[in-house]
């Protein structure tokens, strides 16, 4: 199945991530004929949803799959805090009421899910977790899609739209090196953000952006966000950030996921490249922490740090894929971190003398901390003299952009000046997601976002092509 | 204990690689019974990987879910690792020690075996025997021995039998020995217990419940159910031949039986087992996605498959023509394939069975001790 698919239908979904996969079910089991055109090939297929691991619903109860109550007012409350206001507050709360509806839909199209286990960063209360992962939704989505009727056609990269008067007439797409021009009474643009466009980042980030390491599919360039921007798309979210957490340095430039991750920051002290410290390590749990820690090595030298462990934190975190960098002294551990030992030596030296005695519970905030140091370090503060010592170089992991398109509670994409509704386009999942997370970040809600607006854009979709 | 030298350095070095970039990712902890058993570790050793090796059932469920499979630069593919793993512990496991290179060639080694069996029960039975006799119709009791005599069936096959049951002992105790220093928990009658449970309801290739992704990408059940009908077609061909036994030297009553007698009944069952199993098993084999499998060990699992098979056919063919000339050469034929199964039962995949069932059994000791590493 190749280019023979690029017939005229009735829905055009460009993207294959989790947003795309549901507007091309829904719009075709509301009678639609839909072609799905993704950039990538097969394998590397489902954008960044291939990624994921859980979706978060609220719920009155526990389930088989999330271990208490999580009320849409704990939900709203949650999005408000994250994104300190940065939301559309009448978008947002539909999509929190129609999360109750989403995990049953997913079953229904073969998804499953599992009792959360382990190194879900606490959140089996909130969050349902997939049988398998991301891929294997993302695998049973296209199974269903795929035995709907829907094509799907791969290596498909769109180039550009033709828009006029907020109606989409053309799309120009590239197939093993060949143009196509086809056309759609309606199309659903479900492609992902530009976390994957280094020159994009760096309007927002400088050069800095040169030594950022993306976590998630190479294929996120933006090309339709730009596309959609360039014709007076309107623009939502923050345009200059990303979401953005400390990963291994010595992780893939792209596509490394969640096993790149290193949890070890709070029992540690994090130094830069000149070996100074420069945020209180144990602010909070980690998981409440975990995406601040990106954009603070951002801005650090080189946008490298390190993270510094003795023998006693060995064991406290989730394994690392790569293995800790160990000496016996600390001026070795600087050598072979390649950092200045004296001042390497100084600062552990400094932070060792500020540690006031207490008593460590990795499990709460156990208020062991320093004094007369600046920054100080306020929970889980330790003396780091047993060796060996350990360090992991860390770098910020970009996982998703924030700016996106405007889009009504239709999901149409708004316009100009005037917010004019686009007369057949729509816009689904993180495309469109900084609408209601302009700022922030809380786990399994981009997904929730995906599902809700997927599902809306491909019904819109279907009943805008058939009427 | 150091890595068992059976185990390529290699494919441990690259076993030991996957097994940490799972332990960072951990998405498929709910597929089986390896990744919980990869969690509570966080170093590899051999007997680590040659454990987790033999406990993996290759249900593919973890390579159709990986982020990290190829052509991503992780280029993580578990199963085929595992197998490749598995090999080599059959081969490094194997008693007498020299036997162990029948792994090598395996699907040529068995089917050698198989030719050989045949030819040796033709060429005697005709050697001895007297073809009137061999092409002759023989009815009611003791209608089997007149072609071939009691003692010429039984003496033979006995021996071949018991060597190849002390044999899979021997292999069995050799794993137990390299795996067992890595051994987070303690051996219990609760842990041989549900490694019995395990083995009989093959919990580990139901995916949580919806299979395994075996054939294809999508979830099936048919492997298990193929095996269920190989595993116990062969328990029921191994009862008949028990209840057979008892028959003759309990109560004097000597084959051929009755259709409705329990060795019939229960073999014609067993067999029907064995037909549509191995066939089911064959099937899917060819259909299979060949990414996350181990080509050279297609032989191995082609051989063993076709020789149940023909056990089963021949078997059920000699019922139907038991009364007629043709049966003194369908029973050289079945006898010829039975002796060959027994022959090879040590070296070829039967022993999976053996290890895959001590993995289930150390699993179950580690999880009821309840212990983590980390």
């Amino acid at each position: 199945m190749q280019a023979s698919v690029l017939k005229q239908v009735d829905v055009l979904v460009i993207g294959a991530g989790h947003a795309a996969l549901c507007a091309a079910i829904t719009a075709r089991r509301h009678g639609a004929s839909v072609l799905v055109l993704e950039c990538a090939p097969r394998e590397l297929r489902g954008g960044n949803s291939r990624h994921t691991r859980n979706i978060r619903c609220a719920h009155k109860a526990a389930t088989d799959y999330v271990t208490g109550p999580y009320t849409g007012e704990e939900y709203w409350d949650d999005l408000l805090k994250v994104t300190a206001g940065r939301t559309n507050e009448a978008l947002a709360r539909m999509v929190i009421e129609r999360s109750g509806g989403v995990i049953d839909w997913m079953m229904r199209q073969g998804v499953r899910f599992q009792p959360a286990l382990s190194g879900t960063l606490g959140l089996s209360r909130t969050n349902a977790f997939f049988f398998g992962g991301g891929k294997t939704m993302m695998n049973a989505l296209f199974h269903r899609a795929e035995t709907l009727g829907v094509d799907i056609l791969y290596d498909a990269q769109v180039t550009a739209l033709e828009i006029a008067g907020g109606r989409c007439t053309g799309v120009s797409v590239s197939v093993e090196g060949e143009m196509h021009l086809i056309s759609a009474p309606a199309i659903v643009v479900a492609a992902g953000g530009f976390e994957a466009n280094i020159d994009w980042l760096k309007e927002g980030w400088g050069e800095a952006a040169e030594n950022f390491l993306i976590r998630g599919t190479p294929y996120n360039t933006g090309g339709l966000l730009r596309i959609l921007l360039d014709h007076g798309a309107r623009p939502v979210g923050d345009a200059d950030q990303c979401h953005a957490v400390p990963i291994d340095a010595r992780s893939p430039k792209f596509d490394g996921g969640i096993a790149t991750r290193v949890d070890c920051v709070t029992y540690s002290i994090m130094v830069n490249a000149r070996a100074q410290r420069f945020y209180d390590e144990g602010e909070d749990i980690w998981p409440k922490r975990y995406a601040i820690w990106g954009r603070l090595v951002a801005r650090q030298p080189g946008q490298i740090a390190y993270a510094i462990i003795d023998a006693k934190s060995q064991g406290l975190f989730m394994p690392t894929l790569y293995p800790a960098i160990e000496a016996d002294s600390i001026r070795e551990l600087a050598a072979k971190l390649e950092l200045d030992a004296d001042a390497l030596e100084a600062t552990v030296d400094a932070f060792n003398a500020a540690v006031q005695p207490g008593d460590f519970d990795a499990a709460r905030l156990d208020g062991c901390h320093t004094r007369g140091i600046d920054p100080p370090k306020t929970n889980w503060a330790r003396r780091l003299d047993t060796p060996p010592y350990c360090g992991y170089p860390l770098r910020p992991g970009i996982t998703f952009t924030y700016l996106g398109v405007e889009v009504d509670e239709r999901a149409r994409v708004l316009f100009g000046a005037q917010k004019a509704p686009a007369g057949n386009v729509f816009a689904a999942g993180e495309i469109m997601a900084g609408n209601i997370l302009g700022q922030g970040y809380v786990g399994g809600f981009g997904l929730l976002v995906g599902n809700v607006f997927g599902r809306i854009a491909g019904e819109e979709a279907a009943r805008h092509a058939h009427a | 204990m150091p890595t068992p030298e059976a185990l390529n350095s290699e494919t441990l070095k690259e076993a030991e690689r996957l097994m940490t970039i799972c332990n960072a990712c951990r998405y498929c902890e709910s597929f089986c019974a390896v990744f919980p058993a990869m969690e509570r570790r966080t170093v590899f050793a051999g007997g680590d990987l040659n454990f987790l090796a033999n406990l993996c059932h290759g249900c593919q469920g973890c390579h159709t879910a990986c982020q990290y499979a190829p052509p991503h630069e992780f280029a993580v593919n578990v199963p085929r690792t595992f197998a490749a793993l598995r090999a080599q512990s059959y081969a490094g496991n194997a008693w007498p020690d020299v036997l162990g290179r029948l792994f090598k060639w395996n699907g040529l080694a068995v089917s050698l075996a198989m030719a050989l069996a045949l030819a040796a029960v033709l060429l005697l039975t005709f050697g001895l025997q007297d073809p009137s006799i061999i092409f002759g119709t023989h009815a009611g009791e003791g209608a089997f021995y007149r072609v071939i005599p009691y003692a010429a069936m039984v003496w033979p096959f006995g021996l071949v039998f018991a060597f190849a049951l002390f044999a899979m002992i021997m292999g069995g105790a050799r794993y137990w020995r390299a795996t067992t220093p890595e051994f987070h928990g303690k051996l219990s009658a609760r842990a041989v217990l549900a490694g019995v449970r395990d083995v009989l309801t093959l919990k580990n290739l139901g995916g949580g419940g919806g299979g395994c992704n075996y054939p294809g990408e999508h979830f099936s059940t048919a492997r298990r159910i193929y095996h269920h009908f190989t595993f116990y077609g062969f328990l029921l061909c191994f009862a008949a031949t028990s209840a057979a036994t008892l028959y003759h030297h309990m109560f004097g009553w000597v084959a051929p039986y009755e259709f409705t007698s329990l060795p019939v009944l229960l073999g014609t069952a067993g067999g029907i087992g064995l037909l549509i199993g191995p066939a089911g098993l064959l099937w899917l084999k060819v259909r299979a996605d060949p990414a996350p499998q181990l080509r050279e060990l297609l032989g191995m699992d082609v051989a063993f498959l076709v020789l149940l098979f023909a056990v089963a056919f021949t078997g059920l063919a000699l019922l139907a023509v038991r009364e007629t000339p043709a049966m003194g050469l369908t029973l050289i034929v079945h006898l010829g394939f039975v002796l060959a199964l027994f022959a090879t039962l040590p070296y070829g995949k039967m022993v999976h069975g053996v290890y895959r069932f001590l993995a289930l059994v150390q699993d179950a000791g580690e999880r009821y001790s309840g212990s983590r590493t980390q």
